[in-house]
């Protein structure tokens, strides 16, 4: 019993103690110190200031139904969408009958909205996090003709804003492109110094 | 099933930069393990000798197999009941998030989360944001990522101790492969990945959360905390538990694509890197290459068939509205824009092939063939690559299987690495092969035939069952991932999810130490004209019959049930 105390039980213990001061105190505090002073802002959450208020993060999508704005994706998080503190996604099956009720209402009011074209499919489906900032470049075309009237510009006008806030995927080969909502929303409103 | 071209060259440049990766830090493992000084000892030698003070052990006393078994063993117990009692109390220690109070996390779910943490599986019943503290995320939580990551690392170096030494007695020290693997290995990556993770837009603060007004006027609390550090370690460990609910489709978890690519590198360098320390272990780097290949060539197949399934549109979409509809993204419920259908099947395949189980996208809402390919590959055993030392010492079960029954096709003693397979070898590697059968289908038999098991997943029809293959799938494979419409907190599914996670890894562990203790015993015999060489293509062909034919004969009639039935009836259009 003693040798098993002190052959098994005892390294079992210490060594928990040891790898949770190491590997769950003493690391994390390492990486926020580097990340505090070497990348802040992302560090911080990519927060977005405008005169001295934070309007949001970068990184996480916002709600928009006005029709001067350009509108993000569905969201599964909470009731109203976009809630951070509820992050997901729908985890509707192919076969639901609730999904292709969602799809079927959203594609309607999209058309009501925007006109006949075909609406792109990221805009009448819910995504992963429900927290995404991001549509598609052709999501974002599809809306050019709404906001240009709403804000009464022209929509080459209103395209060369969408511009300044697409990204191309990395090395034109990892991820997708990609159009920044709030950023371009901010934008269009002056907001974004 | 071919995806499109930017898909394949995504997929390709991360197996290859992967590979890469994994040869010199194979090379980096073995020299470790084995106690030989490398560019970091400096560092790290001093903390090293430290904690074996702390611990009174010897560093140069090994272990029989037995013994080996019995602190892996106690040291995971140790570790759930610590655990369980840190998110009992986790109120009342330190660091709460701020604006989002949490108080004790319930019995049962506690139990499940301890139990999921410490066996390198991450199935998680709770939302992060809004049910841990940032000290049971980063105290608790990623504690468990590193340790249980280092066990499979030291499993996986015992065995292949057993299996290359001659008449040994014993297969290394655990404690010594523990310390190592998590020191030398784990520690030092992960600050670096986490890092790089920062630089992209993954958060690292002990700050409360934040509220904003948003643009339209609405209010948006946005939970905050030492993300990075953790996310580092839950990709590096293939642990996958996530921060927050969504995992890494969360955009503070994995903000753009590049992240993206990052996160699935990181989980791919240490299974494959392992390949490399066992091929300079067993003296020819051959035997290494070949357990590769058969990784990479599963690896690639099932990432085809993931990625072309998702670009296709949803069949079930009535054709009035399709005609409405721009379907050229492919299937986006659920998926991310920055990701789209591409890196979404490629990550899930890349999750699942490893024992990792983040998802950067909802699994439950792919198309039926799409989901096939994660519940697949955790039924094959997630030895392609495989977890962090689990996807080694699993694929040797499989080689050991191999080689018995190249054997009974010539009719000689199959052999290993010039050690005799014989009948004691043969029953521990079947037993491994059937508790994770017997696991996943017989808690799955329940959850069919009882009310508590029934009231679990979301959707209906062939899916329905589904969610709940994939449950048991997941925990009895310590991968982690799920199907996550099913309701996964409640005492029927906390409790056996937990018995079901217990036995997929100690169920394996035991006898794969078995294995290794009586290998290293044995004599080595000189490889004669009857030996099937376990070296290059004819090899690599069988071993992935071996693997493919177990899985599918043993899970084929389930699966038929579930996403077979489910894609047919999708191609119907049938809904639920």
């Amino acid at each position: 019993m003693r040798s098993f105390i002190r052959t098994q039980l005892w390294p079992a213990v210490s060594i928990l103690l040891a790898f949770t001061v190491i590997t769950g105190l003493v690391y994390p505090a390492v990486v926020t110190v580097i990340a505090q002073v070497v990348f802040p802002s992302q560090a911080n959450g990519s927060m977005i200031v405008v005169d001295g208020n934070t309007v949001g993060s970068s990184l996480i999508g916002q709600a928009f139904d006005a029709p001067q704005y350009f509108w993000g994706r569905p969201s599964a998080a909470g009731a109203n969408g976009y809630d951070p503190t509820l992050s997901g996604g729908s985890n509707l099956s192919s076969t639901s009958q609730t999904l292709i009720t969602d799809i079927t209402q959203r594609v309607d009011a999209e058309r009501a909205a925007n006109g006949d074209a075909p609406v792109p499919i990221e805009l009448v489906t819910a995504s992963a996090s429900g927290l995404d900032p991001d549509i598609s470049p052709a999501a974002a075309e599809y809306q050019v003709a709404r906001v240009a009237k709403a804000r009464g510009m022209t929509e080459d006008a209103v395209r060369a804003v969408v511009a300044r806030h697409t990204t191309q995927p990395f090395l034109w080969l990892i991820g997708e492109p990609t159009v920044h909502v709030l950023e371009l929303n901010l934008d269009l409103d002056g907001l974004l110094k | 099933m071919i995806p499109s071209l930017p898909g394949l060259l995504q997929a390709m440049s991360l197996f290859a930069v992967a590979i890469l990766i994994a040869r010199p830090l194979g090379g980096y493992i073995r020299k470790v393990m084995e106690g030989e000084r490398v560019f970091l000892s400096p560092v790290i030698r001093p903390v090293e000798r430290g904690v074996y003070k702390v611990m009174r052990i010897d560093e140069t006393v090994e272990q029989r197999w037995t013994s080996y078994a019995v602190s892996v063993i106690l040291f995971s117990f140790v570790c759930i009941l610590a655990l369980y009692l840190q998110q009992r109390f986790q109120a009342s220690l330190p660091l709460d998030q701020g604006g989002v109070p949490v108080g004790p996390v319930a019995p049962d779910l506690a139990y499940n989360t301890a139990v999921s943490f410490d066996t390198n599986t991450n199935w998680q019943n709770y939302a992060g944001e809004t049910t841990m503290t940032y000290l049971t995320q980063m105290a608790g939580l990623a504690v468990r990522n590193f340790v249980s990551a280092a066990t499979g690392i030291a499993v996986a170096l015992a065995l292949t101790r057993g299996l290359v030494r001659k008449m040994s007695p014993t297969i290394g020290n655990f404690w010594v492969d523990l310390t190592r693997s998590t020191l030398y290995i784990l520690l030092p990556i992960s600050i670096v990945a986490a890092l790089v993770l920062v630089s992209q837009g993954v958060i690292q603060t002990f700050a409360s959360s934040i509220t904003v007004h948003t643009l339209q006027g609405a209010v948006q609390t946005i939970p905050l905390g030492p993300v990075a550090s953790q996310e580092a370690i839950k990709e590096l460990g293939t642990n996958g538990g996530g921060f927050f609910n969504a995992n890494s489709a969360h955009p503070f978890e994995n903000p753009t694509g590049l992240s993206d690519w990052f996160e699935m590198l990181l989980i791919l360098i240490i299974p494959f890197g392992l390949t490399f320390t066992f091929g300079r272990m067993a003296g020819n780097a051959r035997q290494g290459w070949a357990l590769l290949a058969v990784m990479v060539i599963v690896l690639s197949a099932g990432s085809l068939v993931a990625m072309a399934s998702e670009e296709r549109s949803n069949p079930s979409i009535p054709a009035a509205v399709a005609g409405e509809v721009n379907q050229s993204a492919g299937n986006m419920e659920g998926k991310e824009t920055r990701f789209g259908a591409d890196s979404s099947g490629l990550f899930a395949t890349v999750t699942t092939g490893t024992s990792t189980g983040a998802v950067n996208s909802m699994h439950d809402s792919f198309l039926p063939a799409g989901g096939l390919v994660p519940l697949f590959n955790i039924e094959l055993g997630e030895i392609t690559p495989g977890g962090v030392g689990a996807g080694l010492y699993g694929i040797l079960v499989f080689a050991i299987i191999g080689v018995f029954i190249a054997g009974l096709m010539v009719g000689r003693t199959p052999e290993f690495l010039g050690k005799k397979i014989e009948a004691y070898e043969m029953k521990m590697a079947m037993l491994v092969v059937l508790f994770l059968a017997f696991s996943i289908l017989f808690f799955t038999a329940v959850a069919t035939a009882t009310a508590a098991g029934k009231a679990g997943p979301l959707n209906g029809g062939p899916h329905g069952f589904s969610e709940i293959l994939y449950a048991f799938s997941s925990q009895t494979g310590n991968n982690g991932s799920a199907f996550a419409g099913l309701s996964g907190n409640t005492l029927f599914y906390n409790v056996t999810g937990a018995f079901a996670m217990m036995l997929g890894r100690y169920a394996m562990i035991v006898p794969i130490l078995a294995i290794a203790g009586s290998m290293a015993a044995k004599r080595r015999v000189a490889p004669s004209l009857g030996t099937f060489p376990t070296t290059g293509p004819i090899w690599v062909g069988l071993l992935i019959g071996v693997i493919v034919i177990v899985g599918a004969l043993t899970f084929f009639p389930a699966l038929a049930l579930g996403p077979i039935a489910d894609q047919l009836l999708n191609n119907a259009g049938r809904l639920f």
